[in-house]
């Protein structure tokens, strides 16, 4: 079942290849099927898990590769657990919503399509890979598609936000793939599954520096300040669906590596290491919401966002304790689809408008109120009002952190207000205030495509903030072996 | 008896020089194109087949008292060598209608050339490994010098006097070892080299200097690489090919057989391992920091090739101290040799087939070259993905393997200067492909690859997925024949 989800996608890129050049514009009826096909798949699976197990369910194992003068064995090993299962989701949700918010590409739709099912294989194998060398080979695969995507049809600078985002990726798996290997040859196995049940004391480098090998490439993913600049860039420059998928999906990457393997692989370095966690993460928060503050351009301003929000992630991590750690994987999904929803917005907007320039907005309620409304419920949700999404993570994130590091979490908690201001202000001065004539003839969101994308993330939006059980308990199953190493 | 099992054992060489005088003589009566590749191709095959039939009649064993054998070693460079000049010849035949009148000679010398590589890997006698080292290098003299215009006869000329230079260095190296061991034989002198003492220590590892100089050239390592881009510019693309891949798999092939056999002991391994690693590092550094400023692709490719062989030589330093030794690195560079051999072959066909249509070799030249030729540009794109390292292609599979051969050998640092050059080396592979999908095209010509060009592109391109997500195959072959060395 879970080789038939993750590979699905592949099947559609072949129907879409198989296309004659004048049916190309079919190409995104066959990449929603596909996606849809996913999702259900996914929700299927979400349904079917059960809650009272933590480990792995829905194994699948065979030998891949077996050298045995190198101790080169490389399992073909999909499972998943709490964690993965709500990361699996939420990738096929936004796969189906960048899939139909790219409704309108004319430019080359085959490949672009192509591409976006290609970038969604890659993303639910490294949620559902078990075998680290597997783990690091899709998440080499994403790069391609996301170059590609980026460099032909994005706005901007696109080419060069592109390279950057391929080069950063790429510099820090490069340290990944070292980390990978010593820790291999030190285990004797890539099987995360018997990794995270080991004491891994004796390396060919110190754990210290094992620990740092590993991290730095899921760092550079979440992302984590300084190593945060390619994210504005690619945000920026992306076409509308990628943006959703990066700051949606491609960003837990880092948090959720983060978790499977340094914490659980590694916990008395991660015990060492919690603190520089916080202080990261706090650094994160202020200086991401900081910088949102000064942004001129809509899409921007959301990408420097993120950058706050994934410092709510690696200050959960810190905590390194049941709540904290479902906090972070919470905060994880939540704001996958609250972010993902703004992205969706921001790009409506500026299919209409041309223009993403904060300062040439205003009043756009009056012609676009759907638009406003759902822009509202994902900004109020971004700034953790109850009853959403936002909040019950930060919540849980808050609760986890406050008893080990305390001042550090109150330093944090200033980045709710100014989320709560940069939202806020953004949301007056470009939906409220007076209408301008030079918007009069925008139309609202009104084709099928754009509706079903806004509902199904607003359903979820409202889903997880007034019953968050439905993800937390599963999130927390997936914790909860990882807690008891750390402990 | 004895003899006629000698004679059968260098049957695959045999049938190429058979064939090779065949060529050059028929062509003096009928001048026939089909009848040339027809024959030459035939040649292959035969080789190709007599080598399946030494290895299933089992006719490992040494052969003229000793100065050939046939091993799992000789027998899987015979395979790849003759695949390789298989290929050469099938993306050549466009291409050699610019030879006109000298195009029999100009197959018949790459038999004999191919000959001679295949010797290399068999030979166990200095005598022997020297006579073929210049039957392969003079042959190869002349395909540079083929076009006869002012940069083919440079080159030529070039690769001559830098060739003959080696080839004293590396008779000197052989001469040394002879006066200490009294014997040609690779046997003989590892005995000699296991009893060194103090005094015979300095020579033996002068001789070992000099012989890494003279082959070096062979393997293109920095610093015995100059020839490299004037040589790889000049010459016919078809023998920038070959060169590239078969003249360097040939150099290592020998260069394993010598420093596994004769200086296989334990005493002096660490010293030649360290100053392997040491020329890695720099041939890694050196290829590809230059590589990015080339603007001519042949040249790129030049540097690439020299960046290439550095993590080959990765291999070579990977000696490890548990057992099985040698077999660790030397299954690492035979691995990689066959991977590197279907990409870089494929790069060059789709570089062959796109410039004979516009005659130029510029990278500016290949803008928009996705829309003029759509399938050889998503050929090249994934011989480059390939050659950058990124899954699921062979150049990642083998580049993992043989780091993760260092990895064992307690060579970490030397990973990590490997993985950072990965990251370096993705810059001016990309470059190519965002010439081809993002510029605009020069002109809305077609560009076709013709058949033979078209079925060498399919054989690279289906190897390069092969081996990339069906790796075990290769990986069993290539440790088989590495456990020839023990160690």
């Amino acid at each position: 079942m879970l080789s038939f989800i993750v590979f699905f996608p592949l099947l559609g890129i072949a129907i879409i290849a198989l296309l004659p050049r004048e049916r190309e514009r079919d190409s995104k009826w066959v990449a929603a099927a596909t996606a849809f096909v996913v999702l259900v798949a996914a929700v299927g699976l979400f349904v079917a898990f059960d809650r009272d197990q933590t480990g792995f369910q829905f194994v699948q194992s065979h030998t891949w590769i077996s050298g045995d003068i190198a101790h080169f064995d490389i399992q073909y090993l999909l499972g998943v657990d709490g964690l993965s299962m709500a990361m699996l989701v939420l990738t096929a949700l936004l796969g189906l919503v960048a899939v139909l918010i790219s409704w309108n590409i004319d430019l080359r739709p085959k490949e672009y399509f192509a591409w976006l099912l290609l970038l969604e294989m890659s993303l639910l194998g490294v949620f559902t890979a078990l075998d680290f060398l597997l783990f690091f080979i899709f998440w080499e695969i994403e790069l391609i598609p996301m170059y590609f995507l980026i460099s032909i049809w994005g706005t901007g600078r696109k080419v060069y936000s592109a390279w950057k985002y391929v080069f950063f990726t790429f510099f820090g798996s490069a340290f990944m793939l070292v980390g990978l290997l010593v820790l291999g040859f030190a285990a004797g196995t890539f099987d995360i599954r018997l990794l995270s049940q080991m004491e891994i004391h004796d390396a060919l480098v110190p754990t210290h520096v094992l620990f740092f090998l590993l991290i730095f490439g899921f760092a550079i993913k979440l992302p984590v300040f300084p190593f945060h600049t390619w994210l504005p860039d690619a945000h920026t420059d992306a076409p509308t669906a990628v943006s959703v998928m990066l700051a949606g999906v491609l960003l837990k990457m880092g948090g959720y590596g983060m978790l499977r393997i340094c914490l659980s692989i590694l916990p008395d370095v991660a015990r060492d290491a919690a603190v520089w966690l916080a202080i990261f993460g706090v650094v994160n928060i202020l200086y991401g919401a900081l910088v949102t503050l000064v942004q001129t351009d809509l899409k921007r301003l959301i990408a420097y966002s993120s950058i706050s929000h994934m410092g709510y992630v690696l200050l959960g991590l810190s905590a390194l304790g049941q709540v904290g750690l479902t906090g972070a994987g919470m905060q994880m999904f939540t704001h996958g689809v609250i972010t993902g929803l703004l992205f969706v917005m921001v790009g409506l907007v500026y299919e209409r408008a041309h223009t993403r320039q904060i300062g040439e907005l205003s009043g756009l309620a009056h012609q676009m109120p759907m638009v406003a409304v759902v822009m509202v419920i994902a900004g109020l949700a971004s700034l953790g009002l109850p009853s959403m999404a936002g909040f019950v993570s930060e919540v849980m994130i808050f609760l986890g952190t406050f008893g080990k590091h305390g001042a550090l979490t109150i330093l944090g908690v200033i980045g709710i207000l100014l989320t709560a201001g940069y939202i806020l202000w953004m949301i007056q001065r470009v939906f409220l205030g007076e209408s301008m004539p030079r918007w009069e003839g925008l139309g609202d969101a009104t084709a099928w495509w754009e509706r079903t994308a806004m509902i199904a993330m607003v359903a979820v939006i409202f889903l997880v903030g007034i019953y968050p059980a439905v993800v937390a308990d599963i999130i927390e199953t997936g914790v909860e072996p990882i807690v008891g190493r750390l402990a | 008896m004895d003899e006629l099992a000698s004679v059968d054992r260098l049957g695959p060489e045999l049938i190429l020089l058979a064939f090779a005088g065949i060529i050059v003589l028929t062509d003096l009566v009928v001048q026939r194109r089909w009848l040339v590749v027809g024959s030459s191709l035939l040649a292959v095959a035969g080789s190709l087949i007599w080598t399946g039939t030494l290895l299933a009649r089992d006719m490992r064993g040494s052969a003229f008292d000793g100065l050939l054998v046939v091993d799992n070693f000789s027998l899987f460079f015979a395979f790849l060598l003759a695949g390789i000049a298989a290929v050469v010849i099938l993306a050549s035949i466009d291409y050699s209608e610019r030879f006109s009148r000298y195009q029999a000679e100009y197959y018949a010398l790459i038999l004999t050339s191919a000959a001679g590589m295949m010797l290399l890997a068999a030979t166990v006698d200095l005598i022997a490994i020297f006579i073929v080292l210049e039957l392969t290098g003079i042959s190869l003299y002349i395909l540079v010098a083929f076009l006869k215009d002012i940069r083919s006869s440079e080159a030529g000329l070039k690769y001559l006097l830098l060739g003959a230079m080696s080839t004293a260095v590396t008779l000197y190296g052989m001469a040394l070892l002879f006066g200490l061991s009294g014997s040609t034989s690779l046997d003989d002198i590892a005995k000699v080299v296991a009893a060194a003492n103090d005094d015979t220590r300095a020579a033996v590892v002068l001789a070992m200097v000099f012989l890494v100089a003279g082959l070096g050239f062979k393997m293109a390592v920095v610093p015995f690489q100059m020839w490299v881009p004037d040589v790889y510019e000049g010459a016919p693309t078809p023998i920038t090919a070959y060169l590239s891949v078969g003249s360097k798999a040939a150099g290592f092939a020998v260069v394993m057989r010598i420093f596994f056999e004769a200086f296989g002991d334990r005493s002096i391994s660490s010293d030649w391992s360290n100053m392997f690693a040491a020329v890695a590092a720099i041939s890694m550094t050196v290829g590809n920091v230059v590589a990015i400023t080339q603007t001519n692709i042949k040249r790129m490719l030049g540097y690439s090739s020299i960046a290439q062989a550095g993590y080959l030589v990765v291999g070579l330093a990977a000696i490890s101290s548990a057992e099985g030794g040698f077999s660790l690195g030397a299954s690492g560079v035979m691995f990689f040799l066959v991977a590197y051999a279907f990409t870089n072959l494929g790069a060059f066909v789709a570089i062959i087939a796109i410039s004979n249509r516009i005659n130029s070799d510029e990278i500016g030249d290949y803008a928009g070259m996705a829309r003029r030729a759509p399938l050889l540009a998503l050929g090249l794109t994934l011989c480059l993905v390939s050659l950058t390292g990124i899954p699921p292609t062979a150049g990642f599979i083998a580049k993992v393997y043989i780091f993760n051969a260092a990895v064992q050998s307690d060579l970490v640092w030397l990973v990590i200067v490997g993985v950072l050059n990965s990251v370096v080396s993705a810059y001016y592979y990309l470059r190519v492909v965002l010439q081809m999908f993002l510029e605009a095209p020069a002109s809305e010509e077609r560009v076709s690859a013709g058949p033979s060009l078209g079925l060498a592109m399919a054989i690279a391109s289906g190897g390069i997925l092969f081996i990339g997500i069906l790796p075990f195959l290769l990986l069993e072959v290539s440790e088989t024949a590495a456990r020839t060395f023990g160690g």
